[in-house]
């Protein structure tokens, strides 16, 4: 583990000054992910600037009747909150799925949308990875990728997001807001993540330098009526091999408002903007969920050994949407 | 439960060491602290195959605290031309920096020593080693069985019986399948870790192992020491499960602390323990069943294929696990392996018996679903009266009283064999069992027991606790053997000047120090005249084991138990999760019931791991596993274990002075066959290839 400084940062400005764009040095949240690529050698930054008692703690409600959340609000404390359980439920269990308790209490919310793939090539300093090391290779596509992207991968990554959370946010249309030296910023969620392309070792559309200082919940009324699902290797302690993020308003038998985000299948927390198109107005029945999830998913491209997940989708959005309009419904 | 120190054997006791370790007390080989201790950090090789051109030592000399770097150009001599204690070779990784090859990825090429363990990794890690590649080859399965070669090992590799092509052809049903687990790797909790100096002449290890005395032999004979010269301690272990003989970790300490002529110690991080501290191999399996149309076994056949290493033969005797359970005319069984590029792999919980019976107790199931006879009476029907290849009797053998006792409490009667009925929402319910065996073994093992003059007893065998609470157990031996209560017995264990003994393995530790320990305490008892005075060094008295043992009859001698599980299949995602599990155990007479059954939850619940979870993926581009630690490596988590309830029929075995037959191992077997078979009744689609994971449920639930 190479040797590092430390600094503790007590006010957004402070935090950003502090970082002063240097590219040897990050910020540090709970670290439960950025400390354990720094002992396995992924990372090895040369200073950490600790965010953690910057007073972005706090959920608290904007004018527009939405929900602005600290980007220092541990996830804990996230999944814990009334009034996103009450507004945004599938935020809450997405995060309850995410993690153990341990982890967490100390894991927050500005670090998990920054949380790095947990492909076994990325994580292995040995192996070629072109997120690592650009320019070196993927050997998933000719290895092992049964965990890996279907959508919007390309020939140089074909790794997955892990997070949770970030999928429920994308379907209730987050948006991400920071700070940098220059000012502060915003970017829609679905935004914040770059395409692959070429250039997988270039993650997010974020400044140089900037701080995650919070993200931005729009008051949408089908959020309360939510639900997040995750398949997974084992019941706990496993990221998704495909979870879906689901809301629903169905009125007269018809979906009036639909809200449909994938994890564990691509780059980024994915948007099933064209399945939500497709379903909007269509009768609420398992026959359109279906072709809802297959249209979003002609644009999937497995590999010879996750083409599984494409059948996983497709049932995971026909079980939850099914159970959505069940419950209405009733 | 408080810590109960009245009554002995069969009665619950928490671990005598059980309040050191929750308060910390208890000290673990990686946390002893020596002055002047400087710590060693391995280098592994990041090819899988090739040679060690150069190494850039000098960079890395020049690094803070760096005091050497050991390497095939300068490490010291060790001799590896010996067969250990166990009567095998020791593990090719103990021949450390002997010549530039390199067998395998993760093969420890250099040792970096430094005054902190921080600066020995940096610079371990900054150390340069440039390798001259040549290809490899990682790729096991089925279709490498033409260039694989059987190798006896503990057991016969082949054995065969009676006219099996016949026998098969007379057959009214054949169950024809293959079977597959995965390459899974033992990770206890606490990593491998030792620490070695040379204290009066003496060689002195502090380690984590299964058995002091073993490593104590390997490191004497390595090093050409005399063994008196050699002492290894070992007082509290972290789990080990096989994985914790000899390895690269004591030889490098010992290396360092002989170049520097000072305390070294060398821990192994979770991702080293995935190529140096052994693997179970992964086996592919082919079982063909031949019976009549009632059931009965006309025709047996077992064939298994392992990987090993091209530096050792180590032979995962998976068909061998067969040669005791049924009853048929013709009977063949043959465990092969295959030389590869991969590191070599060892026993590990239950080897042999685990996969072997993943695939042997699928078959049965296979064969009871196609005779349409229930697969409890389908294993009845073909009980042997002695032992099915052997012909020798049976050392007791009271599998149908598990069978009889586990389906009542499972509430096996009146099952629906029909798969795919039972439907709870998204779930579709099914149950399963299957039968597990291990075999029952003892070997020659000292002890001694002192009568102290305040009227306690000290009790000094070389045991290993490896976390089963053997220690617990031989207080409990050794109190009944004296007749005084167990507060009275203090036991001193982990320690190779103790004397020769059994290591914790093959499930035959308690057994094998129980015997002895009760022969010393008995004959103290004897000798012990009520109310003599006892001189100021005690009263004792030693056995040895070696006679009675050699005196054993021949026979058939195992430990059986009957497995059920009930599971749940979502088949629109391929999630499975078990929702009850019961074993019944007839594993000789058990000693702390408390401890017992947590070893028998625990061989299930790493069962329903081995079922659903584990496997190691072999990255063929590069020779290495694919995320190699326990965030890649699944494990159960809690939530996959739901409630687990293990018990036992009487089952003293009347040829061992304590009883005991041995519960290490029987837990796992059988566990992942009674889910795989439930999993069947689930869904109707037979897995036949471990672990069960959704992908393999989705795919398979499509085609069906």
């Amino acid at each position: 583990m190479r040797e590092f400084g430390y600094q503790r940062a007590y006010d957004v400005s402070g935090a950003v000054a502090l970082l002063d764009g240097d590219r040897e040095a990050r910020f540090l949240g709970g670290g439960t992910n950025l400390v354990d690529l720094m002992k396995t050698g992924v990372e090895r930054p040369a200073r950490l600037v600790d965010v953690t008692e910057l007073p972005l703690n706090r959920v608290e409600e904007t004018a527009d009747g939405g929900l602005r959340i600290g980007a220092t609000v541990t996830n804990s404390d996230l999944a814990a909150h009334p009034e996103i359980r009450r507004r945004y439920p599938a935020l809450t269990q997405a995060v309850l799925a995410g993690a153990s308790g341990q982890l967490r209490n100390m894991a927050t919310v500005g670090g998990n949308l920054l949380q790095r793939t947990r492909c076994g090539y990325f994580t292995d300093v040995n192996s070629p990875c072109n997120k690592r090391v650009p320019g070196s290779g993927c050997p998933a596509i000719e290895g092992e990728h049964h965990n890996h992207a279907v959508l919007g991968a390309s020939d140089h990554c074909v790794a997955t997001h892990p997070s949770d959370m970030g999928v429920a946010l994308a379907a209730f249309d987050a948006r991400v807001s920071y700070e940098t030296a220059a000012g502060p910023g915003e970017l829609p969620l679905t935004d914040l993540y770059l395409p692959v392309g070429e250039t997988p070792h270039l993650e997010t559309a974020l400044p140089p330098g900037a701080l995650i200082t919070g993200v931005t919940l729009p008051a949408t009324a089908t959020a309360a009526h939510s639900r997040y699902r995750k398949v997974r290797e084992r019941a706990s302690y496993a990221f998704a091999i495909g979870s879906v993020a689901a809301a629903l308003d169905v009125r007269d038998g018809h979906v009036h408002d639909v809200r449909l985000a994938f994890g564990a299948v691509a780059s980024r927390p994915w948007r099933a903007r064209t399945a939500e198109r497709v379903l909007t107005g269509a009768p609420a029945d398992a026959g359109n969920f279906a072709a809802a999830a297959d249209a979003e998913l002609t644009a999937a491209r497995p590999l010879p050994h996750n083409g599984y997940k494409v059948t996983l989708m497709r049932n995971l959005v026909v079980a939850v949407l099914s159970e959505l309009a069940e419950e209405a419904a009733r | 439960m408080t810590t109960a120190t009245k009554g002995g054997a069969g009665t619950a006791h928490t671990r005598v060491e059980g309040r050191d370790k929750v308060t910390g007390a208890a000290r673990y080989a990686g946390e002893i602290p020596f002055a002047d201790l400087a710590h060693g950090w391995l280098v592994l090789s990041t090819v899988a195959r090739g040679r060690v051109r150069a190494l850039d030592a000098e960079a890395v000399l020049a690094m803070p605290g760096v005091l050497t770097v050991l390497h095939h150009g300068n490490a010291p001599r060790v001799d590896t031309g010996f067969t250990g204690m166990m009567g095998v070779p020791p593990d090719p990784s103990t021949g450390l920096f002997q010549h530039d090859r390199v067998p395998h990825m993760g093969w420890p090429v250099a040792l970096v020593v430094a005054e902190t363990s921080e600066q020995a990794r940096e610079a371990a890690e900054a150390l340069v080693v440039h390798y001259e590649r040549e290809p490899h080859d990682v790729a096991f399965s089925a279709r490498r069985e033409s260039e694989a070669y059987p190798l006896d090992g503990h057991v016969p590799a082949v054995m065969e019986k009676g006219d099996l092509e016949a026998e098969l052809a007379a057959s009214a049903v054949v169950v024809d399948a293959e079977y597959t687990t995965p390459e899974e790797h033992h990770n206890p909790m606490e990593p491998h870790a030792a620490a070695a100096r040379w204290e009066g002449g003496r060689l002195e290890v502090v380690d984590s192992n299964q058995g002091t005395g073993w490593v104590a032999g390997e490191l004497a004979h390595l090093f050409s020491l005399d063994p008196a010269s050699v002492r290894v301690r070992s007082e509290h272990v972290g789990g080990g499960f096989g994985s914790k003989g000899t390895r690269a970790h004591q030889v490098a300490a010992v290396m360092a602390a002989t170049v520097l002529q000072r305390p070294v110690r060398v821990v192994l991080t979770r991702r080293q323990m995935f190529s140096l501290a052994g693997h179970r191999s992964p086996t592919a399996q082919r079982v063909r069943l031949g019976a009549d149309a009632n059931g009965r076994l006309r025709a047996l056949e077992h064939r298994s294929l392992n990987q090993t290493s091209t530096v050792h033969d180590f032979v995962e005797p998976s068909a061998a696990a067969s040669r005791s359970m049924y009853a048929a005319d013709a009977h063949h069984t043959a465990s092969r392996l295959v030389k590869l590029d991969v590191p070599t792999p060892t026993w590990m919980r239950a080897p042999g018996e685990a996969p072997g019976s993943f695939a042997l107790e699928s078959a049965l199931d296979e064969l009871a679903e196609r005779c349409g006879v229930d697969p409890i009476d389908l294993r009845i029907r073909n009980e042997p009266a002695v032992g099915p290849v052997s012909g020798l009797p049976f050392g007791g053998r009271n599998l149908v009283a598990c069978f009889r006792e586990g389906a009542r409490r499972f509430g096996w009667a009146g099952r629906d064999p029909r798969p795919g009925l039972r439907r709870e929402g998204r779930w579709l319910l099914g149950t399963g069992m299957a039968a597990a065996s291990f075999p029952v073994m003892a070997m020659p093992s000292t002890a001694s027991v002192t009568a102290e003059t305040d009227g306690t007893f000290t009790v000094r065998i070389n045991a290993a606790d490896i976390g089963t609470g053997a220690r617990t157990a031989l207080t409990l031996v050794a109190a009944d053997a004296l007749e005084v209560p167990a507060d009275r017995v203090r036991v001193r264990i982990g320690d190779s000047d103790l004397g020769p003994a059994m290591i914790a393995g093959g499930s035959a530790g308690t057994r094998s120090w129980g015997w002895a320990v009760t022969e010393a305490a008995e004959e103290l008892r004897r000798s012990l005249a009520p109310g003599a005075d006892i001189p100021p060094e005690g009263v004792t008295v030693r056995s040895d084991t070696s006679r009675a043992l050699g005196a054993l009859a021949q026979k058939e001698r195992h430990s059986f138990g009957a497995q059920f599980a009930e599971v749940a299949v979502d088949p629109a995602t391929g999630e499975v999760r078990v929702r009850r599990m019961l074993g019944i155990f007839a594993a000789g007479r058990i000693v702390n019931p408390l401890t017992a059954r947590s070893q028998l939850v625990g061989g299930m619940a790493w069962g329903i791991s081995m079922a659903l979870h584990e496997e190691a993926v072999r990255d063929r581009a590069s020779g290495g596993l694919y995320g190699a630690d326990l965030a890649g490596y699944h494990v159960a988590a809690h939530a996959d274990v739901p409630h687990i309830e293990a018990d036992w029929v009487d089952d003293r075995d009347p040829d061992d002075p304590v009883g005991i037959k041995g519960i290490g191992e029987v837990g796992i077997v059988g566990a992942a066959a009674a889910v795989a078979n439930a999993v069947w009744h689930a869904t109707g689609v037979r897995h036949r290839d471990l672990p069960i994971r959704p992908d393999r449920v989705l795919l398979a639930g499509a085609d069906a």
